[in-house]
């Protein structure tokens, strides 16, 4: 029980869109073992940005449990969910989401200031995470400063300052050339061999491939869910 | 998030749009300009009308005895009944003199514009006073060279005069002016005094007039005889003041034979009478000074809001990633409350410097000693807060409010 991360179970989520009910999700059910490495796939409109947004506390499910490192989450209030983002979840974006006018050191010590970390310990660690990405010397720039490779470093230093229980990335390199999507890759595969849960959302097979367990959605419904062996590094 | 944080994320935004935030922040900006300004300048004339005007135009502990209130306005009707009043006689202004108990000192006194003639050279429109030497006392008039006159040659109404320190520059140009003689209405007077300069008093010369005796020839051109303008009369202390007004008040009335129910037909005037005037202004300035301070504060806040309502616009993105991040509502309306508030702040701290610099600028481009109160500074940065915290209020509250999903999809 404790090497489960992620406990989904029946979920749900409709839109109400006018008169019309549009349903997202028709019932999931996916667990996520401690140190997994996910990719989940699908087509447009299969649900994988619902499933994406409910397992990043983004949004409730209409219907149907998630519990997330021991917490049930489906029921929580905005503040609840905000908090349990802060501290169990790393996000990493397709566009980076960097704020333009920060230093990298500032966007990494930015889930420290909502999560009240003193100003030095939020320093200390935003380098260390930094530093782990490595960027130990790129410290002081803003993000127009950086390349796209550099930005999503940056964003993947950001989502493990907290050090949460998963890695959540939707589409990490949807914005990056082939050769620095390899090196986000690579990143990716250290931090899974470090222990780090990942689940990753794309929609390209190439970089599905990196994951060791591949969901693929259709519909609003699990089409296949399938165990790789682990890619090389 | 600590108050710290939300303060630095504030003014890094405001620093990357430096020019769109001075503009948010012009009306906090005027309205506590204003606020400065006005207050040091009412302050500044109060201590000046306190020490100057009044001090120098009635003097120190000294009261008047006149036909009606100097330094005052007054209705139609009001000014008819005080035109009716008896003048001011020789009889009473001894009676008043011998009755007093009170150590005090007193002069009679008239003047008029006339002018002064030396060798060809005319200075015009001198205040000429007709004045007992106690006089020169009771205005705390200092000589520069010479004497005053003595006693005897007041008595005698001989004609000498003692001249201001203008009169000495314009008709004598740095030559000695003492024993020369100077014409007044066809008369010659010996110039026996030269009194040092006073500078200006809102800008006008303090030092454009002569004394003469009191009995001398002029005083048949300044006052009818037998009657005076005004019997000044000076104690030693403010105490002394009070008690020489209260006798002077009762020697008057009974020697005008006053019934109780009867009003004082004279008036006694005192610097503070002599304040009135401007009291009148600086209550005026000081009731419509709320009202500018705070339609500009006013125009200024909506200015900010606005300003606050764009920001959280053109930011929906990074209030996405804040919340995705784990900002709780509170501290998205944290941080735009606090942006606001800083800029009205930083709107306001410009405006108290701005107010200063008027002020210094009243104090150095005119007699005006305008003051700053530290009040009217404390005043204004918490009416910057104030007015900040108020305008982000409503932006802040939207901004909180945001679906991160939708958010960080906006574009």
């Amino acid at each position: 029980m404790s090497d489960l991360v992620i406990q989904i179970r029946d979920l749900v989520r409709t839109y109400e869109m006018g008169v019309e009910t549009v349903h997202a999700l028709r019932g999931v059910s996916l667990e996520i073992r401690r140190n997994e490495y996910v990719a989940i796939m699908g087509p447009s409109g299969s649900g994988k940005s619902t499933l994406m947004n409910l397992i990043g506390c983004l949004d409730t499910p209409s219907s149907g449990e998630y519990w997330l490192n021991g917490q049930e989450v489906s029921r929580m209030p905005d503040d609840a969910l905000a908090r349990v983002r802060n501290r169990e979840i790393g996000f990493v974006f397709q566009t980076f989401n960097l704020l333009p006018r920060a230093s990298a050191l500032a966007n990494v010590e930015l889930p420290l200031v909502y999560a009240g970390t003193g100003a030095r310990q939020r320093r200390e660690r935003a380098e260390a995470a930094l530093t782990r990405v490595g960027l130990g010397n790129r410290m002081d720039h803003r993000p127009n400063e950086l390349s796209g490779g550099q930005r999503q470093r940056v964003a993947i230093a950001r989502a493990l300052v907290n050090e949460p229980a998963i890695l959540l990335a939707d589409e990490p390199t949807g914005n990056l050339d082939s050769t620095t999507s390899e090196e986000i890759m690579r990143v990716f595969q250290t931090l899974h061999d470090q222990g780090q849960t990942i689940i990753m959302v794309t929609h390209e097979a190439d970089i599905a491939a990196h994951a060791g367990r591949v969901v693929v959605l259709r519909d609003g419904r699990i089409a296949s869910d399938t165990r790789q062996r682990e890619a090389a590094a | 998030m600590m108050l710290r944080d939300a303060v630095g994320m504030a003014l890094t935004t405001i620093r990357t749009q430096k020019l769109k935030s001075f503009f948010s922040l012009l009306g906090v900006l005027i309205g506590v300009t204003f606020l400065i300004a006005v207050v040091s300048i009412v302050q500044g004339m109060n201590v000046y009308m306190e020490d100057q005007f009044a001090n120098k135009l009635v003097g120190l502990n000294t009261f008047q005895i006149r036909r009606m209130p100097n330094f005052t306005d007054a209705s139609e009707e009001q000014w008819r009944e005080w035109s009716r009043r008896p003048r001011i006689n020789y009889v009473e202004a001894d009676f008043v003199e011998s009755r007093m108990e009170t150590p005090a000192i007193f002069s009679r006194f008239c003047s008029e514009r006339l002018p002064l003639v030396w060798n060809g050279t005319t200075a015009k429109d001198v205040d000429v006073w007709t004045a007992d030497a106690p006089m020169f006392r009771i205005k705390n008039l200092d000589l520069e060279s010479g004497r005053v006159f003595t006693p005897q040659e007041a008595e005698l109404g001989q004609a000498v005069v003692v001249i201001g320190w203008e009169i000495g520059e314009k008709l004598f140009k740095g030559a000695d002016p003492m024993g020369k003689s100077v014409t007044i209405e066809g008369l010659p007077y010996r110039v026996i005094g030269l009194l040092a300069k006073q500078g200006t008093l809102f800008g006008i010369s303090l030092d454009k007039f002569a004394v003469v005796p009191f009995d001398s020839p002029v005083h048949r051109v300044a006052c009818r005889y037998g009657f005076m303008d005004e019997f000044h009369i000076q104690a030693g202390n403010v105490e002394g003041m009070q008690a020489a007004l209260a006798e002077t008040q009762e020697a008057m009335r009974i020697q005008r034979r006053l019934k109780p129910a009867q009003d004082d037909n004279f008036a006694l005037q005192t610097a503070e009478g002599a304040l009135e005037g401007w009291k009148k202004i600086s209550a005026v300035l000081m009731t419509a000074l709320p009202m500018l301070v705070s339609v500009s504060l006013v125009v200024g806040g909506i200015v900010i809001m606005n300003i606050m309502l764009m920001a959280v616009a053109e930011r929906t993105v990074e209030i996405g990633i804040r919340k995705a991040l784990g900002a709780k509502r509170r501290d998205i309306m944290a941080q735009f409350v606090v942006e606001s508030a800083t800029l009205a702040t930083l709107g306001a701290a410009i405006g108290i410097a701005t107010g200063i610099g008027l002020a210094f600028a009243v104090r150095s481009l005119t007699p005006l000693p305008a003051a700053v109160a530290p009040w009217s500074v404390l005043l204004g940065v918490s009416l910057g807060v104030a007015v900040g915290m108020i305008a982000g209020i409503y932006p802040a509250s939207r901004a909180s409010r945001l679906d991160p999903i939708t958010a960080l999809r906006a574009e």
